[in-house]
This record gives C-alpha cells, structure tokens and sequence, in this order.
C-alpha cells in the first residue's frame, strides 16, 4: 500500500487538472460514487459523525495491522468529501493515520471546507477517523 | 418604491462572494443594515459614546436621551401605552427568557402552558426549562399538512389550567402567519396570557400591541434591519409589574442594602446592567428607516417576490414547497426530490446566492415532514425580481450537478 503522502499527492494530481470549483465539485461527487458503503448494520446513531449538517456514518475494522474505513453519507458532497479522506486513511496504520496531516484539502480547492465552523463538518471527520486510530492504536499494544 | 434607490442603502449588497455578485435571500436569519443605521452606529461611538442614567455630565446626558428617545420610537411603532412597557433586551431569546425565568416563580404543578408545533427552539428550549423545574405541562397546538395550525385543537387544549400559550407570530421555517388575534382572544377568554414571538413577523407586519391585547411581544432588531445583540421585550404594565425580575445587577433597582434591595420601577426593572446603547439608539435608527419606506409598501413589494419566486420554482421539476399556508411571509422553504439541501446550499453558495439550509432550528417541523431539513430562500425589500431569477438559475445549474 502507498503512504498517505503519496496518496494526497496523487488527489492533489488528479484534481489539478480542472480548471474551475465546478469541475473539481463534479470530480468529488464522483469519487463520492465509488465510496466503500459502510454495511447497513453499521448505519447507526452511534456511528454519526456530529457536526454534521447531512449525515455521515463511519465505521473502522481492522485488517492486520492497518485500519479499514467503510462509510456513507445522505448528500453527495459530503460523501465526495469522506470518500477522498477514506481514500487516504484507509488501509493505513493507525500510527501513520496520527500522524497525517491534511493540507492537502486546501492544494485540491476545498479550503473552505476545513474551516471548523463550516456546516459540512470536515474537521469533525478528520477528528473521528484520528479518533478510530487511537482506538485500534490501544488494541494493537 | 424604488428597489434600485433603496440597494444603495445597503453597502454590502455590492460586494461579490465566490466572485459572483451577491444575492441575499437568507434574511429570515438576519437583516442587512443600511447605512442610516451604520452611521448612528459610528456617531454614537464618534461623539458621544457614554454610559447612560448614571452620569452628570454632558456626554451621558446626550447617550441616555438618544436611548431613551429609541424606546419611544419602539414604544410608538409597536403603539405600546407606555414607553416603560419596552423592555431592551439582547434579542427575542433573551425577552423570551426573562418571562419564562419570571413565570417560574408564578406557575405551580399541575398548571399548563401551550406552544405552537411551528416554533423555534429559541421558543420551546426556556419553557421546557421551565416546566421541568415547576411540574408544569406543555401542550402543543398541532399543525396540518400546508404547514397551518388546526385552530380546532387549540381550542380542545385551553382550559382553566392554562396560564400562558406562547406561539410565533410567523414561522421561521415555513414563513406561515399565524391567526394571533384569535390565540390571544381565546386565551383571554380562559384567564391566561399570552406571548407572541415576532421575530420573523416584525419585519414584515406592523404588530398593534395595544389592538392585539396581547400580554407579550418579543422581537429582535436584527431581523429589521437594525444590530444584532439588541431586541425587545414588550409587556403590559400589569403583566410586567407581576413578572419577577430575571437578573440582578445595577441599574435595576431602587435601593441597596444588605437587608432587602427594592427593584426599581419598569423598564429598569428587566434591565440589569450596562446596556447595548449603541445598538438601542440604532434599533430606533433601523425603525425610522423602515417607517420611512413604509410597512405597508414593503409588505406589498415582498409578496410580489414570494409569488414570483414561487411560481418560478413550481416549474422546476421535482420541487417541492414545504409551508403553504394561504397567509405567509416572503418566506419559501423546499427541497428538490433525491437532492439533500445541503448539497443545493454549498452549490447555491459557489453561485453567489446566499440561502439557508437545514433544520432551521426547527426541529419538530422538520420530523412532521420526516425531512432532513430543507433550503430556505427568504426575501427583504431590498431584493428583486432578477435576484429571484439568478437564484433559479443556479438551481437549475445545481440540479444538474447533483442528479
């Protein structure tokens, strides 16, 4: 598995070649789409991130000795902003998932979204993926 | 009315967002303030900025006439008997919180209070407060399909056991205007009183407080164009003479001493503290220009809008208008099928267009529905017909992208 580095730096990449927000909203949407669908049973008021406007669950295994994220959300932006987040997370140790810092989201045109009074909740999920690691961190000593 | 002449009022309804010309249809959240009521603002910190009922010397004498002249300018638009009967407050949450804190000691167990299903938390939070603490019960007055209150079961809910019903005057969510005159009568007719919540309905509808006979009137100058941290609280001599003051503090009382404090005469009684003078001096300044235009010319120009726009967005497919009551403010609230609003909001944003989405801090409303929230487009004088249009626009564009 690539580092979280490389896995933002390819986002970063990916992204780079639109020109204008539309673009890069349309792309995120898409990538919203191909989202590993947290199981039903998982759906729960439990696993709702707070701080949200839309929902967004989020539930962690793991696999070995790395964490595997599955998640969902009611509204398409935001299952766009998770889905790029569990593409960087997923699959990671949790020690790496820690550590990782996030400026890539500013690089990819969704500052805006990072501010921690911003309805969407971005923080609030960044928080709760560390939050998991620190779970399994236990676990694993 | 001329809409171009009066936008030149409002600074910020030039400036771009996203680098779009902003459009603001979130006023039902908060008013813009035109630059009559920024300047008062600044004079007031320029010339004479001063504390107030205190002081000997000029600059307090100057300060405490213009807040009191703000009262009376109140006092005459809302036509209070008294300008002691207008209670400054931070806002309509703070008024509502002085009567629900003083009736806590005025209720017993047993005793019932009503609140409409179409209030903002603001409006249900202090009364299950309150009832919590006194053994009280709350009674909710439901609401139909079109977002109207079954005046019906308003009636089944009164009794001699009612001691206050407290509903809005307009929802926040829905923008439905409710039949105040009728709740306040048929509350009278069983001995209990009445607050009305006119934060979203004040600027929209003159509300007579003298004509209505209503017991309470609370509102907030940010919705009128005025400051935020400045509001009112309106009551009957009678009902405020009774009401036992809410914080303690100077200013609100008579004399001190370590025996016994007597409270001071109305309005200080409610009014611990060093107040927000500059924002009770720019509350009358944001009622003069209000007056100027004339209520009854914006409420006229605001329907052509809510018609406007509610035709334009009928026509969009898969829209659908939450609140249809045949009474309503410039107030529209909908979602689009299978798009979430917040999706519709943070496009609609991208695209310069301020709206609100959510639950709208009501959240009672929202589960009637069974919806998540909804956006809500609400409408001031100060908008017009081609904002309507750009906003529909970008709808569509929106539409596009998330279906």
């Amino acid at each position: 598995m690539e580092t979280i580095n490389a896995v933002q730096e390819e986002i970063v990449e990916e992204f780079s070649m639109f020109d204008d927000w539309m673009q890069r909203y349309e792309y995120m949407i898409e990538l919203g789409k191909s989202l590993p669908l947290i199981e039903p049973k998982y759906k729960t008021e439990d696993n709702i991130i707070k701080g949200c406007q839309s929902k967004v669950w989020v539930h962690a295994d793991l696999k070995d000795d790395k964490l595997v994220f599955t998640a969902d959300s009611d509204a398409i932006i935001t299952k766009g902003i998770i889905a790029i987040l569990i593409r960087v997370f997923s699959h990671q140790h949790p020690d790496a998932i820690l550590e990782a810092n996030t400026d890539f989201i500013d690089k990819i045109g969704l500052k805006e979204h990072l501010s921690p009074t911003r309805a969407n909740g971005l923080v609030s999920m960044i928080k709760q993926l560390k939050m998991y690691a620190i779970a399994f961190k236990t676990q694993l000593n | 009315m001329d809409v171009q002449k009066i936008r030149k009022d409002f600074p910020i309804l030039h400036r771009k967002v996203n680098g779009k010309p902003l459009v603001y249809f979130d006023n039902a959240a908060t008013s813009q303030t035109p630059v009559q009521v920024i300047d008062t603002i600044v004079e007031y910190y320029q010339k004479y900025n001063a504390n107030i009922h205190r002081g000997v010397h000029t600059l307090s004498q100057e300060a405490t006439d213009a807040y009191e002249a703000s009262r009376q300018k109140i006092q005459k638009h809302f036509n209070a008997a008294h300008a002691h009967e207008i209670i400054f407050t931070s806002g309509t949450t703070h008024s509502i919180n002085i009567v629900s804190n003083g009736y806590a000691e005025l209720l017993k167990q047993g005793d019932e209070l009503i609140v409409s299903a179409l209030e903002h938390h603001s409006n249900i939070v202090p009364w299950q407060m309150l009832c919590e603490k006194t053994g009280a019960q709350l009674k909710v007055i439901p609401m139909n399909e079109d977002g109207v209150l079954i005046m019906s079961e308003y009636e089944k809910l009164l009794s001699e056991k009612t001691q206050l019903v407290f509903v809005n005057h307009v929802s926040n969510a829905l923008g439905t205007v409710n039949p105040i005159e009728q709740i306040i009568k048929k509350a009278h007719a069983v001995n209990a009183e009445v607050l009305i919540d006119g934060a979203q309905s004040a600027p929209h509808i003159k509300a007579d407080v003298q004509a209505l006979d209503v017991d309470y009137y609370v509102t907030s100058a940010h919705k009128l164009c005025g400051p935020t941290g400045i509001g009112m609280l309106y009551g009957k001599q009678s009902a405020l003479k009774r009401l036992p003051p809410y914080q303690g503090g100077g200013e609100m009382i008579a004399e001190v001493t370590f025996e016994k404090t007597t409270y001071a005469d109305l309005p200080h009684k409610f009014e611990a503290g060093t107040p927000n003078i500059a924002g009770g001096i720019a509350f009358g300044a944001a009622l003069d220009y209000i007056n100027h235009i004339g209520m009854e010319e914006i409420a006229a120009y605001e329907e052509k809008l809510l018609i406007h726009a509610t035709a334009a967005l009928m026509k969009i497919p898969g829209v659908k208008i939450y609140g249809i009551a045949p009474q309503k403010t410039a107030v529209i609230s909908f979602n689009v099928d299978g798009i979430h609003p917040y999706d519709i909001g943070s496009i609609l944003d991208k695209l310069g267009i301020a709206v609100r989405t959510g639950h709208h801090c009501a959240q009672p409303i929202m589960d009637y529905y069974q919806i998540p929230g909804t956006v809500r487009a609400s409408f001031s004088f100060y908008n017009t017909i081609e904002e309507i249009d750009l906003m529909v626009e970008a709808l569509n564009k929106a539409i596009q992208m998330l279906q």
